[in-house]
């Protein structure tokens, strides 16, 4: 496997494929062989003979004039994302025989610019873990280290583009799902402001955190690729209003001098040392790029594990309830009574599911609801409040993506605590809906426990303020360059 | 249960025990498609063939609100004399069964859409009651399961389809005050064309919160819900049966138990339901997929005022405009089409005191009678025009008899040969009402019917018809004065109908 950024960029595939000097069927084609040969278990499936078709048909578009801006690029999709005529298992066996009738807005609109989905990837079941080791298809692994897991839940897509089988891919984030494996893995993930992108066709996790996410090599595309499929949409009642406007073009040229913020709270105990330095090496670079640092507290930040928890299980466990044999996918064979087909249909969820859906139905439950969702409610505004008061004083915060690096496979898959408090600096994003990148910067020390696997630090930014997130992250990604 | 077992014993139990009755009523909202998606609400189409992944919760699928449909869930609000909440939160209510495909209902829990409203009653001694309207909200409706001998089919065309609930306080004393509330609500819904409020096809759906206590007590009695009233014929029957069971337990000293029954009209009886059935932690929490609803109080002021007159305010206005008797103002409105029709047709007479109580008599007698032969609803709006036929004709027929030019029994007759037409009303009425006019008189002029209004020629016909009735003469004469109607009748049938009555009644008493 060759990992990171040694194959084209999105960037040049669609440049090349647009200009005439490829077709895009080549590339197409060279993802597909990549990922059939794969060893990591990123893809669940793959679209062969559609996909090559679809190149074709933009071979014929780009032939007859159309200007594509992802003319022929090749693109793994999480596979908890709706693409018409394939099947959308969101890694669990309840919906392994579900074959999607339609597009996710995200789909099309990537389709619509010339991109190609070859396949879909692993993830922790309906989403819901943070290794990919809850997939009922089994792990993803790391590209640098197969002894280790990709994260998740977008291991798959993580894994798929880190490992040069793709240039970008799409993921889902309800808390950091995206952005860990991206960091576990030594590629670019984004989490957009909620709303950014359509949730049409993404299969419901935790509805008020939920976001489609992109996974890259480069900051550009990943920014290229949410270009590409944000802006509001009818179907879905929280999209934000109108587009984002230009989010890829002209990154080099932004100037980083601007106010960054530092909060206390993400730089305490557990914080692996090389990751600390690593975020202050960045925080220098910017410093020294004209940057003001300035040092700030998110009070509410250490609560939000615990309120995401409350949030996210209970929306689940509402989301997860049409899972029950009637209309689609699995139904468990031989119950000759409803009850004992829904008992023994959903019996065939994970045990982290079955953990999720237990927790969540007690915290809506009648007597409990106040102690727990409401309490939630009350907190996560809290915690947004916290955002919208540093926003006065600095454009973005920077802090680490990750408590550590990429973990060996199995190490927590007993532990649903240790393994929860690895998304302990994204899921704050999430619960004040705001927009987050994690870029790759520098590698952790080797040692004998461990190779100098990637190392992901984040930025986060006011609601909407992708744009500013993205030239910071390019500066960033330059810096980690030179 | 037999009815008079049924009235006599509550007429007892009634002395001693006072019902507390509030009912929760579901109504279909009339809009073309679904609350979320836009699959046709179209009743009796073939099982599933009015689906789509969103009313289906298929995987990755996102509500989105259809804005008729809170438009008609205000109008209804208003019509309720509810206040309109400027924000309304749409929540999940969760419980497991197969016609309810994401497991859960998209309904309204604790911000629902209107609060604090009345309707008001008229009871059979014509005594006026409000009644107090707790809540209105929206919700989608679930599929239906069809339970067959060889299991369980669902059909999802019903899933999604907008409902209103309106909930009414406890204000409700008596079975018949329950009915009373229930067909003023139908009513004022249609009227409003809110709903079509179509029982048999599941637009109109009644549960009953029921208790009793002791005359004279305040303290509220332990209640019951009784579920699954659909239908008028049911609602006094099943709250009659509630009354007298929980009456009896109470007068026996045993406790009202705190459960839902269902109503069995075959059985005639209120069974509890199984507990699989009953009521659920439903686990209400905000719908995340749906921002809150924002009515802002322009568009509420803009719906009150197209608001159309409330059935009541019409008959009120009908009685002081028109000079009718509350009777015939209460038939009038007791649809909008029938009250729109006759206003049409006064307004083409001109003159309401003069001709409003005929007009209605009209729409009342031949027009209603006319419609119900031809299986057409009396409007002025119908998808053909107005129905069964233009106001303008009936207007010119109204005018015709008034002018002497022909009597009511000719127009009577004249009047059902007129086929139901495709005209419009309303762009051209004055011209309408010209050319059934001159249509009518053209009719009369060919057949010769014109009223004999002629004194010789009547007092002709009047000495014929004595000469041959001696007995019934002297028989007048010796005092049975009520056969003057025996005498008109024989005049009109040798003039064919066209002897002018009142001539032929004054001649006649004068001759006789």
């Amino acid at each position: 496997m060759t990992p990171l950024g040694k194959r084209p960029t999105a960037a040049a595939i669609a440049r090349r494929v647009g200009a005439g000097e490829i077709t895009a069927r080549r590339p197409v084609e060279e993802a597909l062989e990549r990922a059939s040969a794969e060893r990591l278990n990123a893809f669940l499936s793959l679209r062969g003979e559609r996909a090559l078709e679809e190149a074709e048909l933009v071979d014929r578009r780009v032939a007859a004039g159309e200007r594509l801006p992802l003319a022929g690029v090749p693109v793994a999709v999480k596979d908890n994302i709706a693409v018409a005529g394939v099947v959308t298992t969101c890694g669990s066996r309840l919906l392994e025989p579900y074959v999607s009738p339609f597009d996710a807005t995200a789909i099309a609109r990537l389709r619509d610019a010339g991109a190609v989905v070859i396949g879909k990837t692993n993830l922790d079941e309906f989403a819901m873990g943070s290794s990919t080791e809850n997939s009922a298809f089994g792990p993803t692994l790391n590209p640098h280290d197969p002894g280790r897991v990709a994260g998740g839940s977008s291991g798959g897509s993580a894994a798929a583009v880190a490992a040069g089988l793709v240039p970008v891919g799409l993921g889902s984030e309800t808390g950091g799902s995206v952005r860990q494996p991206a960091a576990f893995c030594g590629a670019v993930g984004v989490k957009p402001t909620y709303g950014r992108v359509s949730r049409y066709g993404l299969v419901a996790f935790g509805s008020s955190l939920d976001q489609i996410g992109t996974v890259a090599t480069t900051v550009e595309d990943a920014a290229r690729i949410l270009e590409t499929i944000a802006g509001s949409d009818p179907r879905d009642a929280t999209t934000l209003p109108g587009r984002p406007g230009r989010l890829a073009d002209g990154l080099d040229e932004a100037d980083p001098a601007s106010r960054i913020g530092w909060p206390g709270e993400f730089f305490g105990e557990g914080l692996d040392p090389d990751i600390r330095a690593a975020c202050e090496r960045a925080r220098d670079r910017l410093a020294a790029a004209g940057a003001e640092i300035v040092e700030l507290s998110l009070p509410h930040a250490p609560y939000g594990i615990a309120v995401y928890y409350v949030v996210a299980i209970a929306e689940a466990s509402s989301n997860l309830a049409r899972y029950d044999g009637v209309r689609y996918g699995y139904r468990a064979a031989g119950a000759d009574e409803l009850h004992a087909m829904y008992e023994r249909t959903r019996a065939a969820f994970g045990a982290e599911l079955k953990r999720r859906i237990m927790l969540g139905t007690y915290v809506l439950s009648a007597g409990y609801y106040e102690a727990f969702y409401g309490k939630g409610t009350v907190v996560r505004a809290r915690i947004r409040g916290d955002f919208e008061t540093a926003w006065e004083r600095v454009d973005a915060i920077l802090t680490p993506t990750t408590p550590t690096p990429a973990f060996p496979v199995g190490e927590k898959a007993e532990d649903p605590l240790a393994m929860y408090l690895n998304d302990v600096y994204t899921v704050s994003a999430n619960l004040a809906g705001i927009p987050a990148v994690t870029v790759p910067f520098g590698r952790v020390r080797p040692t004998s426990e461990r190779p100098a696997l990637p190392i992901g630090v984040q930025l986060m930014g006011p609601a909407r303020a992708e744009r500013r997130l993205f030239e910071l992250a390019r500066f960033l990604e330059r810096e980690a360059a030179a | 249960m037999s009815e008079t077992k049924t009235i006599g014993g509550m007429r007892e139990v009634l002395e001693r025990w006072e019902p507390v009755i509030g009912l929760e009523v579901h109504v279909q909202l009339a809009t073309a498609s679904k609350i979320f998606c836009g699959c046709a609400t179209r009743y009796g189409a073939p099982p599933n063939s009015q689906v789509c992944p969103v009313c289906l919760g298929y995987p990755g699928t996102l509500p989105v609100l259809n804005a008729r449909a809170v438009e008609l869930a205000v109008v209804a609000a208003l019509a309720l004399g509810c206040e309109v909440q400027p924000t309304s939160v749409f929540a999940r209510k969760h419980y497991f069964y197969p016609d309810l495909p994401k497991g859960y209902q998209i309904s309204q829990y604790d911000r629902p859409l209107a609060t604090a409203g009345r309707l008001e009653i008229v009871l059979d001694d014509g005594g006026r009651k409000a009644i107090g309207i707790t809540r209105l909200h929206l919700e989608e409706d679930a599929g239906k399961s069809l339970h067959g001998p060889d299991g369980t089919r669902v059909d999802f065309n019903r899933c999604g389809t907008p409902l209103i609930e309106i909930v009414s306080e406890p204000d409700l004393a008596s079975p018949r005050e329950a009915y009373l509330y229930l067909s003023t609500l139908k009513r004022n819904l249609q009227y409003l064309d809110v709903s079509d409020c179509n029982m048999e096809e599941g637009s109109l759906r009644c549960d009953a919160n029921v208790s009793v206590r002791p005359r004279g007590t305040g303290e509220l009695g332990t209640k019951t819900e009784v579920k699954n009233v659909n239908s008028f014929r049911y609602v006094e029957d099943a709250l009659t049966f509630e009354i007298l069971r929980q009456a009896e337990a109470l007068g026996a000293g045993r406790p009202v138990v705190h459960e839902t029954l269902l109503w069995d009209s075959v059985r005639g009886e209120a069974r509890p339901m199984r507990s699989k059935e009953m009521s659920h932690d439903y686990r209400y929490f905000p719908e995340p997929d749906l921002e809150p609803l924002a009515v802002p109080a322009t568009m509420v002021e803009e719906i009150r005022a197209r608001l159309p007159e409330t059935p009541a305010a019409r008959a009120e206005r009908l009685v002081k405009e028109y000079g009718l008797p509350e009777y015939d103002a209460g038939v009038l409105t007791s649809t909008r089409g029938m009250a729109d029709y006759f206003e049409a047709v006064a307004e083409c007479l001109g003159d309401p005191k003069t001709f409003g109580k005929v007009a209605a008599n009209w729409v009342m007698g031949d027009v209603l009678k006319l419609a119900n032969e031809r299986k057409l609803e009396v409007t002025v709006g119908g998808p053909d025009g107005p129905s069964p036929l233009h106001p303008a004709d009936v207007a010119a027929h109204i005018k015709a008899v008034a002018e002497g030019k022909i009597s009511r029994n000719v127009a009577k007759d004249l009047i059902i040969e007129i086929p139901s037409g495709h005209m419009r009303y309303g762009e051209h009425a004055p011209r309408v009402l010209i050319q059934a006019m001159e249509s009518l008189a053209h009719k009369i002029e060919e057949r010769e019917l014109v009223q004999v209004s002629d004194e010789a020629a009547l007092e002709a016909e009047i000495e014929a018809v004595l000469a041959v009735h001696p007995d019934e003469v002297a028989a007048y004469r010796g005092g049975k004065e009520g056969l003057i109607g025996f005498f008109v009748g024989q005049v009109m049938r040798r003039t064919k109908g066209k002897a002018n009555p009142q001539l032929v009644n004054e001649i006649l008493r004068r001759r006789l």
